[in-house]
């Protein structure tokens, strides 16, 4: 066993460790390992990355001295460490650029905790994504619930307070339907490891006994973990958490947290039932539909806010309601759109939420469109990076909006039943985009007379850097995806 | 209607409970009764998987005079997680009621929505 | 012959409305109100409390709720939808489970060859008499990990919410406000504590340790020395528990324990993992020093679950320790 296959265990206990450490840790120190551990799991799964590409298939890791249904068991394969390297890459680059907003909108004293809250999310988005046993998913999830809640309300107005306070009933109602969901499909097959009930599922379906609680244990899993990625009607806490909080937790949260639960979501549709059976059933149609709701109702209220964080946050509505279309359509192209548009939409919204906040520091701190009018000139790069988010919501080639929305139409096709409404959406999906995006972008490229300070790239170093970096990362993802969507198609391969 | 719903007639409660703590939670407008229906619909849960472990006749799973056979003790396993579910529901009771501390201190009011309302006459 | 139309009427059309959608409101004052020489303007307390009202009575015509015909509506309609749903979901549920296995029988897909090993190999392999126990600390160990934390990361989030800081007023006050409840001496309160609080903690002592050989373990007697501390802190005040139970301690306490299990559990996966044999000695079954690491996890757990129901406590009632 090579010592590389060590590396999802050692990155999940690493990140753990350290959010314990960090409880006895002062502000700087806490930082500083925050930023270390972050990037040791990185390249410990680019490295892993590496690894599982030269052999091509995925391994499991006995968590203990038992195997499989008698002990935990983790599992990690190209997709995995795919997605666990790049969301460490995203955790970093948000961090960077909402650092310096939360050295002034958060105690001091309270730093170690929000670095405790960072670390133990990354952990928990890592077991989301290696775990291969069904309770140890709720465990997590729960971690991910928790950590996620207080990343909202570090900053304490009365706002985020009551925004958090809305978080937590919706999930918590999502948590309850997925732990009675697991409960029963633990008594329909009598195991919590995610092989074993494959089979046991398979059997049962082919058997044809107990086919009815199978489909309402389906059904109640996947609205569970619908509520938690904030699908079309459950997505009231939505704008308020995003619009509201730091910087840093508003990039972390829309691009990180609701994903973890869309990927547990796919691993489950993939692992644990089988893809063929959940085809069959009438899950996918309803996923779908909400999916094509949300999207047209997320970029309409967005065309109606007059605030420029909610407006980015509903338009994250609509972008959820893309990836549950594209796992609506049910083929294994659709699925491959869905997972690269979790990437490309985690790297370009946490783009957009870091860009905002450069643009109404240089408008007096107000948020609403008339004050923000000629932002671009007064702090440039945030106006750039602004405007690269923008065209990549949209849908301009070169960028990585493009390339999800290529591949959705892709996918699409390849659906005899679901084309029509699916196109049509689409279509009038990027009309509505271009609406209020580009609305955004002309206002703060207007000229306007106003006695607000400039600030140059020489006084922020770390923002304009890790603004470039994301804006980079936005275009590789844009012109270098082929072998992006080569890796995803070879990691759902073996996902199963 | 299968026809073990008598004989399942533990489960049925527990389902029941479920139902009625999940519409607490979604219906009440009082924060600490949210919260209340958040305990019952998990404590629901909890009633729903430890009956699952249930066989007639048989002894709680510790070891007494080193019988070790199956047939003498109940299945172990759903009692382990419903030791987890526990302390998972104990954590976030507290986490819930301590915001709901804060936002009693500022605003000096139980109700979720009046709270939005005043929210919106500060001016958002 | 022209027709103009009056202004009020431009305003309320459609390209008037698109013009400030698309360039943003202007504020129809600035810029356009004359201003009169002003007197100087001194605050009385009487004006002060009329200008309030004033705001108060035009908010509330403002956001007047209740007579909102939408949002009534809004409500109703959400009322209704939320209960047909809840009641769908319990019928729903209660096919379900008529259609389940039977409760209480033995032939079930539950009883399988995992519970059979669990308990037929139970001793040999984790050296725990409590079957439950040996599950939850050896053999689904991950899941067990993973619980501390999230009770860890919840005294966090409450840390974030409640505890106050430095010297700041607001510590000041709600210590001030905390010594108003304090019983002051409370004699039955006191009596009954000197007798109850020793046998509450040396019972909780005594589950942790028995955790391997009888029902409990970390979590039931770290909840039981909890709320011993609780009774004392009730009974005798902040001030006397302040003498052996204080912020620092609360804090290394929770460190080192947390740290311990986390290095232990990651020895025992690591070498689990790599098939090596973990160099842990299992001990004779029935014997308080046996069964490994389940012993000293079991009492690290104890540990951070009692000084976690202390915190809760203190936390909710003054702020801090």
């Amino acid at each position: 066993m090579a010592f590389v296959q060590n590396f999802p265990f050692f990155s999940i206990v690493l990140s753990m460790f350290a959010g314990t450490v960090s409880s006895v840790l002062p502000q700087k120190p806490a930082k500083y390992l925050n930023t270390a551990v972050i990037c040791i799991v990185g390249t410990m799964s680019a490295v892993l990355l590496g690894f599982t590409l030269q052999t091509g298939e995925s391994f499991t890791y006995m968590m203990g001295h038992f195997p499989a249904p008698w002990g935990n068991e983790i599992r990690a394969g190209v997709l995995e460490a795919a997605m666990a390297l790049f969301f460490c890459i995203i955790m970093l680059l948000s961090l960077l650029g909402g650092r310096k907003k939360l050295l002034g909108e958060v105690e001091i004293t309270k730093h170690n905790l929000y670095y405790i809250l960072i670390n133990l999310l990354l952990s928990s988005l890592l077991a989301l994504i290696y775990t291969n046993d069904l309770f140890t998913a709720y465990v997590f999830v729960e971690i991910n619930t928790i950590s996620a809640c207080g990343l909202i309300m570090i900053r304490e107005n009365g706002r985020t307070i009551e925004a958090a306070v809305r978080y937590m009933i919706m999930s918590l109602l999502g948590s309850g339907l997925l732990l009675i969901g697991i409960c029963m499909l633990y008594d329909l097959t009598g195991h919590l490891l995610m092989s074993n009930i494959r089979e046991a599922v398979a059997q049962i379906v082919a058997e044809g006994t107990y086919s009815m609680p199978l489909l309402v244990t389906i059904a109640l899993i996947s609205v569970g973990l619908a509520i938690k990625s904030a699908l079309f009607p459950f997505h009231s806490w939505l704008p308020d958490a995003y619009g509201y909080s730091t910087v840093s937790s508003a990039a972390i949260l829309s691009s990180l947290v609701s994903k973890g639960y869309v990927f547990l979501l796919i691993k489950i549709f993939y692992r644990v039932i089988g893809f063929s059976i959940i085809r069959e059933s009438k899950i996918i149609d309803v996923l779908f539909l909400f999916g094509l709701a949300g999207i047209i109702f997320g970029s309409l209220s967005a065309i109606k806010e007059n605030d420029i964080r909610r407006m980015i946050a509903f338009s994250s509505v609509a972008q959820i309601g893309y990836i549950y279309m594209g796992i609506g359509l049910g083929t294994d192209v659709g699925m491959i759109a869905s997972v690269f548009h979790i990437i490309a939409h985690a790297a370009t919204k946490s783009l957009l939420f870091v860009a905002a906040i450069g643009l109404t520091d240089v408008s007096g701190g107000s948020r609403k469109f008339i004050d923000l009018t000629g932002a671009a000139y007064r702090n440039k790069v945030a106006g750039v990076a602004f405007t690269v988010g923008s065209l990549s919501m949209v849908g301009v080639p070169v960028f990585a909006g493009f390339i999800s929305k290529f591949l959705f139409a892709n996918a699409a096709v390849y659906n005899s039943g679901k084309m029509l409404p699916a196109l049509v959406v689409l279509s009038i999906s990027t009309i509505l985009n271009a609406i209020y995006f580009m609305k955004t972008v002309i206002r703060i490229y207007t000229p306007a007379k106003t006695d607000y300070p400039c600030i140059t790239w020489k006084q922020e170093k770390l923002y304009a850097v890790t603004m470039v970096l994301f804006m980079i990362l936005n275009i590789i993802l844009g012109m270098g995806s082929q072998p992006i969507v080569d890796l995803i198609q070879q990691g759902l391969s073996t996902f199963a | 209607m299968g026809a073990n719903l008598f004989a399942n007639y533990g489960e049925a409660v527990a389902v029941i409970l479920f139902g009625i703590g999940f519409s607490n939670l979604l219906l009440q407008k009082n924060l600490i009764k949210k919260i209340i229906g958040l305990n019952i619909m998990d404590t629901a849960v909890y009633l729903f998987l430890a009956e699952k472990g249930y066989i007639e006749g048989r002894m709680a799973p510790i070891v007494v005079d080193g019988i070790q056979s199956v047939d003498a003790y109940i299945n172990p396993i759903p009692s382990g997680l419903v030791l987890t579910g526990i302390v998972v529901s104990v954590s976030v009771t507290a986490l819930m009621l301590s915001l709901t501390i804060r936002l009693y201190r500022r605003y000096h009011t139980l109700d979720l929505d009046e709270i939005s309302t005043q929210l919106k006459k500060e001016g958002r | 012959m022209t027709r103009i139309r009056p202004d009020e009427e431009v305003k309320k059309g459609f390209a008037a409305r698109f013009h400030n959608w698309l360039y943003g409101a202007e504020d129809p004052v600035c810029g356009h109100v004359e201003m009169m020489p002003q007197k100087e303007f001194i605050e009385e307390e009487n004006s002060i409390l009329e200008r309030q009202k004033e705001k108060e009575e035009l908010r509330k015509h403002i956001y007047d709720t209740e007579h909102n015909r939408e949002i009534r509506v809004f409500r109703v309609f959400y009322k209704v939808m939320s209960v047909i749903f809840c009641i769908s979901l319990i019928g729903v549920l209660l096919v379900t489970v008529s259609n389940l296995p039977s409760v209480g029988t033995a032939e079930r897909p539950v009883n399988n060859e995992v519970s059979a090993r669990y308990i037929e190999k139970g001793i040999q392999e984790t050296g725990a008499v409590n079957i439950v126990t040996g599950m939850i600390l050896d053999y689904r160990a991950f899941d067990t990990f993973g619980e501390s934390n999230v009770l860890f990361i919840a005294t966090c989030t409450v840390l974030i919410l409640l505890r106050l800081d430095g010297d700041s007023k607001q510590k000041e006050d709600a210590e001030a406000n905390d010594r108003i409840y304090e019983p002051k001496n409370d004699i039955i309160l006191q009596k009954i504590a000197r007798i109850l609080v020793p046998l509450i903690i040396i019972f909780g002592i005594y589950i942790i340790l028995n955790g391997h050989l009888s029902p409990g373990g970390g979590f039931s007697g770290g909840a039981i020395i909890g709320a011993g501390l609780i009774l004392y802190l009730n009974a005798f005040g902040f001030a006397k528990t302040e003498r052996f139970f204080t912020e620092k301690t609360y804090k290394w306490i929770c460190f080192c324990s947390l740290s311990f299990y986390c290095i232990a559990k990651s020895y025992s996966f690591f070498t689990g993992a790599n098939h090596l044999e973990s160099g842990i000695p299992l001990g004779t079954p029935g014997a308080i020093l046996s069964s490994g690491l389940i012993l000293p996890l079991n009492i690290c757990v104890g540990l951070v679950v009692a000084c976690t129901m202390y915190a809760f406590y203190a936390l909710f009632r003054k702020g801090g320790f």
